[in-house]
């Protein structure tokens, strides 16, 4: 489970967001929807651990991401936003160095990234060095290096970033099959037919302050509009998506 | 620690396997120094032997008036050109280089000659050339031995003793040892050394960090339940590792290269054999995490792999100032310059260069400033890392 608890960010006079509270459950999938620059990302590296909140605090499983920042972070997976690969090693060299750095021995490690592997069809490349891979297979070994250490939950920040058609597929069942296990996942987008198609709730985001919270269902039927993505710009106020 | 020891593994292997940074971690960086100092120095040996044998060459005006010297010249086989040349035109084509050494003699040379007085000749010649101006001394010590010569005749026919013109007799004694002679030379040699142990690190100290944001694989690192420490940490003692290597490359090829560039034809010893290597390599071991703290913090707070570079390459530079700052100044090895990190280095190996007594403190506090500037500077490298600017 992640927790936001009145989370806010200042940089400089901008107030990045302001107050932002949302509940990621474990079993279903979240999605954090806003425009370009609503504070996203920023929201998310705060529930990482990579910015620190100028005010309320995030939580995940119960503990606090600041004050007990290493025992939060193993039981979270990431995979923000520029979730780059090291070319030259293998692929099972990068899942293997996050697991290393996650305190992992090496038995255990081995049983996990062929078990990895296997789940994500990673196993006819596996051992081949990452340049030269298509962005499907890039997304599946950072799927799995965020993956290695078996958490509970799991943060992706606009993971459909530039894949195509067939690497989005093909993440989107990655990420039902995760939450059939019975896990958290975070995860953020600007695109609403992405979120329509995979999300159990929804978080719109604009401005850095909550705008509507609850099932796609919910949100459409509050706000009367025929579809999410009109529900989307009306609760954003710009019926015409420009401001 | 063990996290450390992770991130230096995985740094080590995969740099290994990237042929950019091996080329010039362990080629160029090494062999630049060796292979251009090689060059620089049998150049130098084949100029000077090869002027001390040429003949001088002179040309002439004006011979008739001085027949004597023309002879006297000859006899020490002066190669003359006889031209007939006012003093305008001597001059221009001494400026122009047509002619090196003009030497012209003026018609009042033989009467003042015959009259025992003072006769005066013109030598033309441009000091500023090192090259003619090396002929335009041989030319000169020429023209004064001939003179002295006739003087001592002068007075012998005058019944005089030709001692009495000698009131002072110069001993000239030239202290330089052959060995001393050579560490002008081989000053080069030190900072080339200094040079390849930065440019082992350099490629590292840069994927390490710029290259990993720009790879976009710093973010997912630094959500890791890894203290930033032990990130720094790891990557610099991998950046170290490769100086190690480019350092010890280095010193082999100079070993090398000294076996066959032949100094004792320039009147010098060279003294870079493999025990002075090994000594050099003790002396520049604490150089090398100073080195690489420094190009790994200058590094973090670039953002790509071309502006790190534009920084890292001053960086470069860094060692020779103070070197170049000794050598204008001609410091001699001192215990209280053990504490500037490259120049105490610069002078411990110069001083093994020079066969000279080594004081152990002088080691220790060498390596010991160096050490503890490294410690700071990784200090303030992990420090920079724990910030959330660091996310760029």
């Amino acid at each position: 489970m992640i927790e936001a608890a009145a989370l806010s960010k200042r940089f400089g006079t901008v107030d990045a967001v302001s107050e932002v509270s949302f509940i990621a459950r474990n079993g279903e999938i979240t999605g954090l929807l806003g425009p370009n620059g609503a504070g996203k990302s920023t929201c998310l590296r705060m529930m990482y651990g990579v910015l620190t909140p100028g005010g309320g605090c995030a939580r995940v499983d119960g503990l606090d991401v600041r004050g007990e920042t290493s025992a939060a972070r193993a039981h979270l997976g990431v995979l923000p936003h520029a979730a780059g690969l090291y070319d030259n090693l293998t692929a099972r060299e990068n899942i293997d160095y996050f697991g290393s750095l996650h305190g992992m021995q090496r038995a255990p490690l081995n049983r996990r990234t062929a078990e990895l592997a296997r789940a994500l069809g990673m196993e006819s490349f596996i051992d081949r060095r990452v340049k030269g891979f298509s962005q499907g297979q890039r997304i599946k070994v950072a799927l799995a290096r965020a993956l290695v250490h078996d958490p509970g939950n799991l943060i992706l920040d606009e993971p459909t970033n530039g894949l195509d058609v067939m690497a989005i597929r093909s993440l989107r069942d990655m990420l039902r099959a995760l939450k059939a296990e019975g896990r958290c996942i975070l995860f953020s987008s600007h695109v609403m037919q992405e979120v329509a198609a995979l999300c159990d709730r929804v978080v719109i985001i604009g401005d850095g302050r909550v705008l509507a919270e609850g099932t796609p269902e919910a949100i459409r039927e509050q706000t009367g509009a025929p579809s999410l993505e009109e529900a989307f710009l009306h609760v954003l106020g710009t019926p015409r998506g420009f401001g | 620690m063990a996290a450390l020891l992770t991130v230096f593994l995985k740094e080590f292997l995969e740099n290994l396997r990237d042929r950019r940074t091996l080329l010039s971690a362990l080629l160029f960086g090494p062999l630049f120094g060796p292979i251009l100092f090689g060059a620089m120095v049998s150049r130098m040996v084949n100029q000077s032997v090869g002027e001390s044998d040429e003949p001088l060459r002179l040309t002439v005006s004006g011979r008739e008036h001085a027949p004597g010297l023309i002879r006297y010249l000859e006899s020490q086989r002066v190669q003359i050109k006889f031209e007939s040349l006012s003093e305008q035109a001597a001059r221009d084509a001494v400026r122009i280089g047509s002619a090196q050494v003009i030497l012209i003699v003026p018609e009042e040379y033989g009467p003042r000659f015959t009259a025992a007085l003072p006769a005066p000749v013109l030598l033309f010649a441009d000091s500023a050339d090192s090259q003619t101006k090396r002929s335009a001394d041989r030319a000169r010590l020429l023209l004064t031995g001939y003179g002295s010569g006739i003087a001592q005749l002068r007075l012998q026919v005058r019944g005089l003793s030709p001692l009495l013109a000698m009131p002072v007799a110069v001993n000239e004694i030239d202290v330089a040892t052959p060995t001393g002679r050579a560490v002008v030379v081989l000053g080069f040699a030190t900072y080339f050394v200094l040079f390849a142990v930065l440019m082992g690190g350099l490629y590292l100290a840069i994927d390490s960090t710029a290259g990993e944001r720009e790879r976009g694989s710093l973010e997912a690192l630094l959500s890791l339940p890894v203290a930033r420490g032990s990130l720094v940490g790891g990557k610099i003692l991998a950046t170290c590792s490769y100086m190690c290597a480019s350092l010890a490359i280095s010193l082999a090829a100079f070993v090398f290269v000294f076996r066959f560039v032949s100094l004792e034809r320039l009147g010098m010893s060279a003294n870079l054999g493999p025990a002075t290597a090994l000594a050099f390599f003790a002396i520049c071991l604490p150089f090398v995490p100073l080195g690489a703290a420094l190009m790994t913090f200058v590094a973090s707070f670039t953002r790509s792999y071309r502006e790190a570079q534009t920084y890292l390459t001053s960086v470069l530079l860094v060692p020779t100032l103070p070197i170049a700052f000794a050598s204008i100044y001609s410091l001699k090895t001192k215990s209280s310059l053990m504490f500037i990190p490259s120049l105490s280095q610069h002078l411990l190996m110069t001083s093994v260069l020079k066969a000279e007594p080594i004081a152990l403190i002088d080691v220790l506090t060498s390596a010991g400033s160096s050490l503890a500037l490294a410690f700071v500077l990784m200090l303030v490298t992990a420090r920079h890392w724990r910030r959330e600017s660091m996310l760029g």
